[in-house]
This record gives C-alpha cells, sequence and structure tokens, in this order.
C-alpha cells in the first residue's frame, strides 16, 4: 500500500488557514451585513469543509471513483436543499383567484392555524349542492 | 491466489502480506476498496445530517426573527473554543495517520492520544453548556421558560440546537470509542507503511465529524447575531 504522504507542513499550513478562517467567520458574524450575513458565512464554511476534505481526508490525492462518491454525496444533499427551498420560499408569490392550497400561507405552530380552514371556501365554490349555504 | 510478489516503491520484492485478502489483485486495490467504502458510509451519513439541516433551514426561513434572538442565548466563547479544539484534534488525527504512513509506531500513539484528550476536552466543554441551558429552563419541553412573544419559536430553535449538537456530540463518543481500538492497535504495532487502512478509515471518519461542526458552529451560534444589534 503506497498511498500519497502529504509533508507535515502541508497539515500545519491547512490548520493555520482553518484557524484564520473561523476567526473571519466570528468577526464577520459581528457585524450586520443585512442578507448577507447567511451567504458570508455558509461560503467560508464550504471553503473550510472543502479543506479538510481535500487535504486532511486525502481526497485530493484519491482515485476518481472516490473523487466522484464525494461529489455525488454533496450534489444529493444540494438537491435535497435545493428543490426543497424552491418550494418552500416561493410560496405567496402566487395565489390563485380560486385560492389555492397552502400558497401564501404560512404554516403555525397552532393546530388551528389559518392556513388549514383557509382550504374549506374554495372546496365549497366547487360544489354548490352540498354547500351548507 | 498464491504468493504474491509484489514491488513497491523502493525496488525491493517482497511476498503476499499477511494483511492482503486473497480477492484483491494488490494491496492498493483492497485500500481503494476499503476507502471507497468508507465515503461511501460518509454519504449516508452526509443526509442523516442533512435532513436535520434542512428542518433547520426551513424554520430559520420562517422565523427569522426568533433564530437571531435563540443564537444570542448560545455561549460565542465556549462554541470558539471548541471549533479550535475540534479543527486541532483534526490536525493531530491526519498527523497520527501520517505517522502510520511513514511506520512511526511512537509518533502514531502520541498523536492519537492527542487527538483522544482534544476530542475528551470538546465533550467536557459541550457538557458544561449543556449543564447551563438545563438551569436556565432553555430545554425544550415542559420545563421550558423564554421572555418575550418568540417564545415558542425560540423553542424550536432550540430543539434543533439539542438534536443537531446532540447527534453530533453521539459522533464524537463513537469516534472515542473508535479511536481507543485504533489505539490499542496501533500500541501494538500492527500498521504498517503496507498496510495501514483501519487508522485511514478512522480517520475519514474523525474529520467528517469536524466538518459537521465546522458547518454547526456557524449556522447556530453566529449567523443572524449582528442582525439583534441593528
Amino acid at each position: 500500500m503506497s498511498g500519497h504522504v502529504s509533508p507535515k507542513s502541508t497539515y500545519y499550513a491547512i490548520f493555520g488557514s482553518l484557524m484564520v478562517l473561523t476567526g473571519l467567520t466570528v468577526g464577520a458574524s459581528m457585524v450586520n451585513l443585512g442578507s448577507l450575513n447567511f451567504p458570508v458565512a455558509i461560503s467560508i464554511a464550504i471553503i473550510k469543509a472543502t479543506l479538510v476534505i481535500l487535504f486532511f481526508m486525502h481526497v485530493k490525492y484519491s482515485s476518481r471513483l472516490t473523487k466522484m462518491i464525494v461529489g455525488v454525496s454533496f450534489f444529493f444533499l444540494a438537491i435535497m436543499f435545493g428543490l426543497t427551498l424552491t418550494d418552500y420560499m416561493s410560496r405567496g408569490w402566487y395565489t390563485s383567484p380560486r385560492g389555492s392550497t397552502g400558497a401564501g400561507t404560512q404554516v403555525g405552530i397552532s393546530v388551528n392555524s389559518p392556513s388549514r380552514t383557509a382550504v374549506a371556501p374554495a372546496k365549497a365554490a366547487d360544489d354548490q349542492s352540498t354547500s351548507p349555504k | 491466489m498464491a504468493v504474491h510478489a509484489d514491488s513497491h516503491g523502493h525496488g525491493h520484492v517482497h511476498v503476499h502480506h499477511p494483511a492482503h485478502q486473497h480477492h484483491f489483485e494488490t494491496m492498493e486495490q483492497q485500500a481503494e476498496a476499503a476507502t471507497l467504502g468508507m465515503w461511501l458510509f460518509l454519504a449516508t451519513e452526509v443526509m442523516f445530517f442533512g435532513g436535520l439541516l434542512m428542518a433547520y433551514l426551513l424554520y430559520r426561513v420562517w422565523y427569522p426573527q426568533a433564530w437571531s434572538e435563540g443564537s444570542l442565548e448560545l455561549d460565542i466563547m465556549l462554541g470558539g473554543i471548541n471549533t479550535v479544539v475540534l479543527i486541532g484534534s483534526s490536525l493531530t488525527m491526519a498527523l497520527a495517520v501520517r505517522a502510520a504512513q511513514t511506520g512511526q509506531q511512537r509518533a502514531t500513539v502520541v498523536f492519537l492520544i492527542l487527538t483522544m484528550v482534544l476530542g475528551l476536552t470538546f465533550l467536557v466543554i459541550k457538557f458544561f453548556e449543556y449543564k447551563h441551558k438545563f438551569e436556565l429552563h432553555h430545554v425544550p419541553g415542559p420545563n421550558f421558560q423564554f421572555e418575550g412573544p418568540l417564545a415558542p419559536q425560540v423553542e424550536i430553535f432550540l430543539s434543533l440546537y439539542f438534536a443537531l449538537t446532540g447527534l453530533h456530540a453521539l459522533h464524537m463518543i463513537i469516534g472515542f470509542g473508535l479511536m481507543s481500538v485504533i489505539l490499542w492497535m496501533a500500541a501494538k504495532g500492527r500498521f504498517s507503511p503496507q498496510w495501514y487502512s483501519p487508522i485511514e478509515l478512522a480517520g475519514l471518519y474523525w474529520h467528517f465529524v469536524d466538518i459537521v461542526w465546522i458547518f454547526l458552529f456557524p449556522l447556530l451560534y453566529l449567523v443572524d447575531r449582528a442582525h439583534h444589534f441593528a
């Protein structure tokens, strides 16, 4: 077994970079950047994770098959986050005249939240004969 | 497969290594298969933590103010120290694997012990953070107490805090057990430059747990903190 042996200096340099980035993310959190605080924090975390994966976990020197598995695992995570957030973050952008279930409404904590009762009028309009009116 | 000659690096030829299993052509292929298998396991771990992070993201979209108030309740100092401790343990882990790769048994043992000490330090600090939360009644459940109209939403934030950090701490405890076995193997002189897969794979696990914390620290302790002072 003749895996790649990184020089010690590489590990110390990566550790140093991770410390600097940790300081940077703490510092950035103290400054109000508005809606940019979240993307900045996440970007720094992604850079740190990439350094750990490439050098501490030796993925830089791994086979292409291993690299693909690593890439795919984060790709599937991105699919889960991406597709779920496109749903939730676009709610309320469009509501049909007859009212669409859930659209534009927030799911509350309480059981009798408005989002549950909001469905009823749309149903009633569909079928006049069974309508209580 | 019968006795198998394998030349590597230094030009000398040696016979079948005792750790070489017959269904692999070479030691390289065996190590490659082990690493690939470990990464497949880590891919499932990514999705495991990913589910909880998805819940975190959704509730953050719904209750941004509660997230800001909730993260102020966490101690940025203790969280920061723990980040340094855990990244430090990743460094000693990487050096332990390197020592095994280069056949330095004593250094392997020393770096493994350092890794375990740092891992334990992390868990002790985490314990005191949890203890403080219990004293303040900030633990979600029937005894939860929080001032202000956002209390039920802050309770959701703290539920996710305990779920995410609790699951992470469980991984640290499992990692500590794993390291005990690896330390025992290293002390027995089981690893050589020809065969060190167990310590390499344990290292991958340890670094993965470190990466989880690299995301948890900003998401729970830091993000939205500044908005409170706006």
